[in-house]
């Protein structure tokens, strides 16, 4: 073999060597494990906060909201659809304060009239018409609308 | 003579040999930069498919779990409760046009013109915005991520930050993340983000953080009429298996082949 050949052979392994060490100590340690990522990269996704927390919770400290609520046509909606995420209310009930939405668009949001609701999926009013000199929690308890 | 050379021999053989082993466990301890080129091997070669409703629903052959969405077109009243609760849930910028889910309002009018709209993501409800005599036949549609099986949003990834987890979930790593935004243009359902504040790309997780604690995600715990499910494709009791079964589910954009796993019932044609 020539010996140029030889040193460039050299040259070349010396350079695919270097490649390597350094490519080890870029590539994070969990990377490849399943595949072309990070495996710990599932572990920061679990990580996250849950802030909707599970209703049966709810439930347990507002007993007499819970039993009113599953006779009536509101009994299959979370009580934080209405009252937003709860994950710090049960911690400290009396610091941490829901929000309790009154205001008619509230209601309007699912029940105004729009001819993409299905009727047999949700009853519909004209909010600009309905009562219009009332809240809509004046004369239906939200948790038991039915008039 | 011989015996005795014999014997010289194999000590030295012996000596020899064991210096040769302990060197190269000494040696291969710095081989450990260089054992990525054993380890190369070929991408989505774990890979089967199933079938369900007529349709291939591809599946990683060695996962337990394989999660999915399926939406119901026919029961979305559009209220907006899942965009505005998944946006609390998961520290998505309150400003408009930063979205992991959102509600569009398909109107196709009588005179055979399509009006698409989606104000603000539909997260203060939607108004009718064609008058009703106008209307031959309106309907909401809610959108996420497909957490495709072929995912263009992974492929296209030139650090490796995005990927599909051995579950099928498409996920973000937060701190691999460049922010190059390619994957936001490859995702061909509009389903990415730049994140304005942490500048990199974001996406509906499927609340990963939600589904592996036994709860569900956010948007299908909050709907109030059950439009939304979820579940795990590979139990075929699930309630996605469930509302595959009864239902006829389509995919948007099927053309595409990017193996979708979120199934809509009652899925018009004009849809994109
Ligand atoms: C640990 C028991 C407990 C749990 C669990 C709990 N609450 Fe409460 N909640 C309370 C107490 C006590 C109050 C009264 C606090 C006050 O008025 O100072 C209250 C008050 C409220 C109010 C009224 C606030 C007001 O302004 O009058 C709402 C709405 C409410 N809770 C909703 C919820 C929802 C939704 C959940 C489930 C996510 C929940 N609660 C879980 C104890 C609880
Ligand atoms: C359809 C939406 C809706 C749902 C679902 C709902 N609430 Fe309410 N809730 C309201 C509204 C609106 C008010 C305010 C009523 C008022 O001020 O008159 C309220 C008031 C309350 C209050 C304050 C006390 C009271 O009676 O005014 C509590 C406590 C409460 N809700 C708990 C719950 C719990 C617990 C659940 C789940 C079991 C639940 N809510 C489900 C809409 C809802
Ligand atoms: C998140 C969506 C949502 C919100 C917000 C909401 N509702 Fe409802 N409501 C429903 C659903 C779903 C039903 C069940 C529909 C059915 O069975 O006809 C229902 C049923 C009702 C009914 C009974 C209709 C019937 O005769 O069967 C009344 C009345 C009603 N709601 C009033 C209200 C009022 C008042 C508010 C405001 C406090 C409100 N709703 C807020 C979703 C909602
Ligand atoms: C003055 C009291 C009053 C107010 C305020 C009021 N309602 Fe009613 N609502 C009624 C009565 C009474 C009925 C039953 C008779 C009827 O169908 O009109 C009713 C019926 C309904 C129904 C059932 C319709 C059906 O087809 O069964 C819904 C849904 C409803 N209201 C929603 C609302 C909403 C949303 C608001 C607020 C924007 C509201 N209501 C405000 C008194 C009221």
């Amino acid at each position: 073999m020539p010996k140029q050949l030889t040193r460039l052979i050299i040259v070349f392994l010396i350079f695919i060597s270097l490649f390597l060490v350094v490519r080890h100590f870029l590539v994070p340690e969990s990377f490849y494990k399943f595949g072309h990522y990070r495996a710990d990269a599932l572990k920061d996704n679990e990580d996250h906060q849950v802030k909707y927390i599970d209703a049966a919770m709810c439930s347990a400290c507002h007993t007499d909201i819970d039993s009113l609520k599953v006779s009536g046509p509101h009994k299959n909606i979370n009580c934080q659809t209405c009252h937003g995420p709860g994950y710090l209310h049960v911690e400290d009930p009396s610091k941490n304060v829901l929000i309790k939405p009154t205001e008619r668009a509230f209601c309007g949001k699912c029940h105004s009239l729009n001819a993409a609701r299905a009727c047999n999926i949700i009853k519909q009013q004209d909010i600009a018409q309905h009562n219009i000199d009332n809240k809509c929690v004046e004369c239906h308890n939200p948790h038991q609308p039915q008039p | 003579m011989k015996t005795e050379k014999d014997k010289n021999n194999s000590r030295r053989e012996f000596l020899i040999a064991s210096t040769a082993i302990t060197g190269g466990i000494v040696l291969s301890t710095f081989l450990n930069p260089f054992k990525s080129i054993a380890e190369a091997k070929s991408a989505d070669s774990t890979k089967d498919t199933i079938k369900l409703n007529d349709k291939n629903v591809s599946l990683a052959k060695d996962a337990e779990k394989w999660w999915g969405f399926g939406f119901d077109i026919e029961k979305c009243i559009g209220c907006g409760t899942c965009a505005k609760a998944c946006k609390e849930e998961n520290n998505v910028p309150k400003e408009p046009f930063f979205f992991r889910t959102w509600i569009e309002q398909y109107t196709e009018k009588n005179d055979g013109t399509l009006k698409v709209q989606s104000p603000n993501g539909g997260i203060d409800g939607q108004t009718q915005a064609v008058p009703s005599e106008d209307i031959f036949k309106s309907y909401f549609v809610p959108k996420t991520c497909n957490h495709c099986s072929k995912s263009p949003c992974v492929q296209v990834c030139p650090v490796g930050a995005t990927f599909v987890s051995p579950d099928g979930v498409v996920l973000v790593d937060e701190k691999y993340c460049i922010g190059c935004g390619y994957c936001v243009q490859a995702c061909p359902y509009g389903c990415r983000y730049i994140h304005p504040e942490k500048e990199i790309a974001d996406k509906c997780t499927l609340c990963y953080h939600r589904i592996n604690k036994g709860l569900q995600p956010t948007c299908v715990e909050v709907c109030p009429t059950g439009a939304r499910t979820h579940g795990n494709l590979r139990d075929k009791k699930s309630d996605l298996v469930k509302f595959l079964k009864e239902h006829n589910c389509h995919v948007l954009k099927p053309h595409l082949n990017t193996g979708s796993k979120l199934f809509y019932n009652g899925l018009s044609e004009e849809v994109r």
